[in-house]
């Protein structure tokens, strides 16, 4: 997120995902939707087979979306930023790129034209594989189209360079004037049903509810007022990436872990068990007694969603109401309370007599919350910004002008990633999620039916590489990286390309992560799970 | 432009459907092939046929734009016999044995031949060998059951666009016609349905191929019978008996709204709700992935580990545990060697308490969630 707020001053989704159905061009790159975010995929499908939209994936893996595509580009793991510069390329030596836009709205364009200059078809497809046609091609579709859309995930954020990723994907679209606009936009397709609003809320090192920076003296004062202490910590906080080390080092003595399972879900794996056992005190809050609270000194019982009243935060920064149907099984709690009771018994006094009681205090906090109540969001949630009660939120942001004053663009030269592969570790390995597991299975894997689908961790591999290791579906086969092992049963499949396997990190008996590679993009901290070099052995 | 529909005077738009007009009054008209999500209506099965004063042939209402002056009757008599008509057809096709449905009391064509007086169950006409089968563990055909009112078809193509529903040759076993058509990413609902119109020689039903079906449950929630319908459906309780409680998906960022369904404490069935983002549209995990929640293995109480196991304590022990612990490692070591993971699967609510709690009584910023994960 660090990467949109750098270009244009705020991290969510630019546009809404209905407004997917106004562009004529969307381009999907590091996004598996159909499986990752199917209700979004329906709108994208629909666009192209009812709207006549043009869709353009870039994508190493055969997805599901490339059958609905005009274009697909097939790039080399950890390659986006060369055919990002590439489209820009051609974009500008073609003159169609949007120049009032860029003129009125924007700043550092001379920069990144010369940055690009470089970035030829020929050069691009050196780096990406991506035959230079198809990307002049795909440049012309983007640039043309009077409303194109950007979506992406994961596939763009999980590598060292993965900011830089995300400014590029930003360059693109102030080019073209693509922001602002019905059926425009950048759009990054949160994983997690309340990713945005954990942002939201200030659950950041660095800043309060509504991305207020701890660091703004202004700000700590208002916040130590609303909060009734005399002072607030002014010095930037530890990310996830970071207090894991400093745990290992004794730096870090306690860890609070609030429905969280790090252990299955982290880079290096090994090395986060090894942390989260060496600091003195940990805490873990969940509805399972997961892998991570497993090593937990005190476990808490925790409500799970249908048990509880409150809000979430969609990836299109719509703020929906959460209704408790049920109560908690046993003595488990809604987080908030267990919470309250913990701050009251350390002497500061918290205490509300329901949860829209602290949504009103959010409000009141939160400048960009402050126009949303529980009444306003009964029937349909409602988009921030929304900073007053008559104001109807906005699902389009950067209409008139961007927070930080004019879109930044960034000029970004290719970097390989942090790991290549060599002759000890002659394949890529990639990974991410499936259709019918979640993040690190607390919830699918008890799902009887579900398993029934998916019921194991696979390595997908091509029919080429396959041939060369002379395996056939449903071999055991055992994959390496330098930092450990993990063994999965073969799924061969052309949605994976030659020299690039596949595996999903859902499966504590069969860790992807105890492979990944944990070397970190420098700004957003963000491990580089899409790309490392691994060994495979057909398992006897 | 104005209309009047039984004598209520009604203003619509140029190009609105009768069908639209009168939803938007809160008249009712009957439907079984109509799906509202869909990009056009199939004008299938006839039963929203109303008249027009002064003409002497029914309209299709989900077809018909209505005209300046228009003068529509929805409950005449005339409708009435040919609606049943139309039912005691659709009796006479199947197996309409309620009690072996799986969704008895919430059935729209149940309700249809209630409220028209449909008779003539005939089971001993229905001769035909049915299927029922699970095509996946959630999705449960009972060909006997089906009307052939396309809305599966329309929800699978036009709506979801996961085009995996096929037409099959129903006799004891379900064969697939096969046509490569069907196999076009872009192919439309209409020439399916279409087809199956065309090569009517019966039984020939739609269903989801497994080879393709991702278990969304769209024909599901938009089946207005007992033929697809999801395993949940057929095994628990009926809807009419549970409570409805509308709240927000717990599985993606997309946020989608659900309905659960709710008996005894525990949450039996979800739909998806007919409000932004998903309008009714749900995914499987979203539809059908709910029985974590009343997983045997939840923790029901605080657990503190000793000599390496844990052993459960009461709320008291455990915080006043918490707050010493902590309290003391503060003190010893400053603010700054605590570490607070907050989550992107809590609420708004509890992520701001969360972090007030870790700035104002912990007094530190070391506070991040696996957002960056």
């Amino acid at each position: 997120m660090a990467g949109l707020a750098a270009a244009f001053g705020s991290g969510a989704m630019t546009n809404n995902i209905g407004d997917l159905e106004n562009a004529e061009v969307i381009l999907v790159t590091g996004s598996n939707t159909t499986e990752n975010h199917p209700v979004i995929s329906t709108f994208i499908k629909r666009a192209v087979k009812h709207k006549g939209a043009k869709l353009i994936v870039v994508d190493p893996r055969k997805i599901k979306l490339t059958e609905f595509a005009d274009i697909w580009l097939r790039q080399n793991l950890g390659t986006d930023i060369a055919w990002i510069n590439g489209m820009m390329h051609v974009i500008i030596k073609e003159d169609l790129l949007d120049k009032k836009f860029v003129e009125q709205r924007t700043e550092g364009f001379e920069e990144l034209k010369k940055v690009v200059e470089k970035y030829t078809p020929e050069y691009v497809e050196k780096i990406t594989s991506i035959p230079k046609e198809k990307l002049i091609e795909a440049a012309r579709m983007y640039a043309k189209a009077k409303s194109a859309a950007i979506c992406y995930t994961m596939g763009i954020t999980q590598h060292i360079t993965g900011t830089d990723n995300v400014k590029s994907l930003a360059n693109l679209a102030l080019l073209c004037g693509n922001l602002g606009i019905p059926g425009g936009g950048v759009n990054p397709l949160r994983g997690q049903n309340n990713v945005q609003g954990a942002c939201d809320m200030g659950g950041l090192p660095n800043v309060y509810s509504g991305y207020q920076p701890v660091t703004n003296e202004e700000i700590r004062e208002k916040m130590a007022k609303a909060w009734g202490v005399s002072q607030l910590p002014d010095k930037v906080g530890l990310k996830v990436t970071e207090m894991v080390p400093m745990a290992l080092d004794k730096s870090i003595r306690a860890l609070y872990i609030v429905g969280e399972n790090p252990i299955v879900s982290d880079a290096d794996i090994s090395h986060v068990k090894k942390a989260l056992e060496s600091v003195d005190f940990l805490v873990v809050q969940d509805i399972f007694l997961t892998d991570t609270a497993k090593l937990a000194d005190v476990v808490l019982p925790a409500a799970a969603f249908a048990e509880k009243d409150g809000t979430f935060t969609n990836t299109e920064r719509r703020v929906s109401r959460v209704r408790k149907a049920i109560d908690p099984p046993g003595e488990a709690k809604a987080d908030h309370e267990i919470i309250c009771e913990l701050a009251t018994r350390m002497g500061y006094k918290m205490k509300y007599s329901n949860v829209e009681e602290i949504f009103e205090e959010i409000r009141k906090v939160t400048p960009s919350y402050a126009g949303i109540t529980y009444a306003r969001i009964e029937k349909e949630g409602l988009f921030w910004p929304c900073p007053e009660e008559n104001h109807s939120g906005t699902p389009i942001l950067h209409r008139e002008k961007f927070p930080i004053g004019k879109g930044k663009f960034h000029a970004i030269e290719y970097l390989p990633p942090a790991e290549q592969i060599d002759e000890e570790y002659p394949l890529w390995l990639t990974t991410g999620r499936i259709l019918y597991q979640y993040h690190t299975g607390t919830m699918t894997r008890r799902v009887e039916g579900l398993n029934k689908i998916a019921p194991e961790c696979f390595v997908e591999i091509s029919p080429t590489d396959a041939a060369t290791y002379g395996l056939s579906d449903g071999d055991m086969v055992e994959v390496a990286s330098r930092r450990g092992k993990v063994v999965a049963k073969v799924k061969v499949s052309d949605m994976a390309r030659k020299g690039v396997i596949f595996m999903p990190f859902h499966y504590s008996e069969a860790p992807a992560n105890m492979l990944t590679n944990p070397a970190l993009d420098p700004v957003a901290g963000i491990p580089e799970y899409k790309v490392c070099a691994v060994k495979i052995a057909k398992v006897a | 432009m104005k209309c009047t529909i039984n004598g209520i005077e009604c203003e619509f738009n140029p190009g609105q459907t009768i069908l639209e007009i009168a939803t938007k009054y809160n008249i009712f008209i009957p439907t079984l092939c109509y799906l509202k999500k869909s990009s056009a209506p199939t004008g299938k099965c006839n039963i929203c046929a109303v008249e027009i004063v002064g003409k002497d042939e029914l309209v299709r209402a989900c077809v018909t734009e209505a005209e300046d002056g228009m003068e529509i009757l929805t409950e005449s008599d005339k409708c009435i016999i040919h609606r049943r008509e139309i039912l005691e057809n659709l009796l006479a096709m199947g197996y309409h044995d309620c009690p072996t449905c799986p969704i008895p009391g919430s059935c729209e064509l149940q309700d249809l031949v209630f409220r028209y007086g449909a008779k003539g169950i005939d089971f001993t006409k229905a001769k035909k060998e049915y299927v029922v089968k699970y095509i996946t563990p959630f999705i449960r055909w009972d060909s006997s059951k089906c009307v052939q009112c396309g809305r599966c078809i329309q929800a699978c193509f036009d709506v979801q666009v996961n085009n995996a529903i096929r037409i099959f040759e129903v006799d004891g076993d379900a064969k697939k016609v096969e046509d490569r058509e069907f196999e076009e990413s872009k192919v439309e609902s209409r020439r399916i349905i279409e087809r199956l119109k065309a090569d009517f020689k019966e039984p020939i039903l739609p269903a989801p191929d497994e080879n393709f079906c991702v278990s969304c449950g769209e024909c599901v929630q938009a089946c207005p019978v007992g033929a697809l319908k999801s395993s949940f459906e057929w095994l628990g309780p009926k809807k009419w008996e549970m409570k409805r409680v509308v709240t927000t998906c717990s599985y993606c960022g997309v946020g989608c709204q659900l309905e659960l369904y709710v008996k005894d404490n525990k949450v039996f069935l979800v739909n998806g709700a007919d409000r932004a983002p998903n309008h009714g549209s749900l995914c499987v995990k979203g539809r059908f992935g709910f029985r974590f929640i009343s997983a045997d293995d939840r923790l029901k109480k605080p657990l503190i580990k000793e000599n390496g196991k844990f052993r459960e304590a009461s709320w008291d022990e455990a915080l006043d545990f918490v707050a010493k612990r902590l309290s003391e490692i503060k003190a010893n070591y400053g603010p700054d060697s605590i570490g607070v993971f907050a989550s992107a699967r809590i609420t708004n609510e509890e992520n701001y308490i969360l972090q007030k709690f870790t700035r104002a009584v912990l007094g530190t910023n070391n506070i991040d969630h696996c957002a960056r994960l």
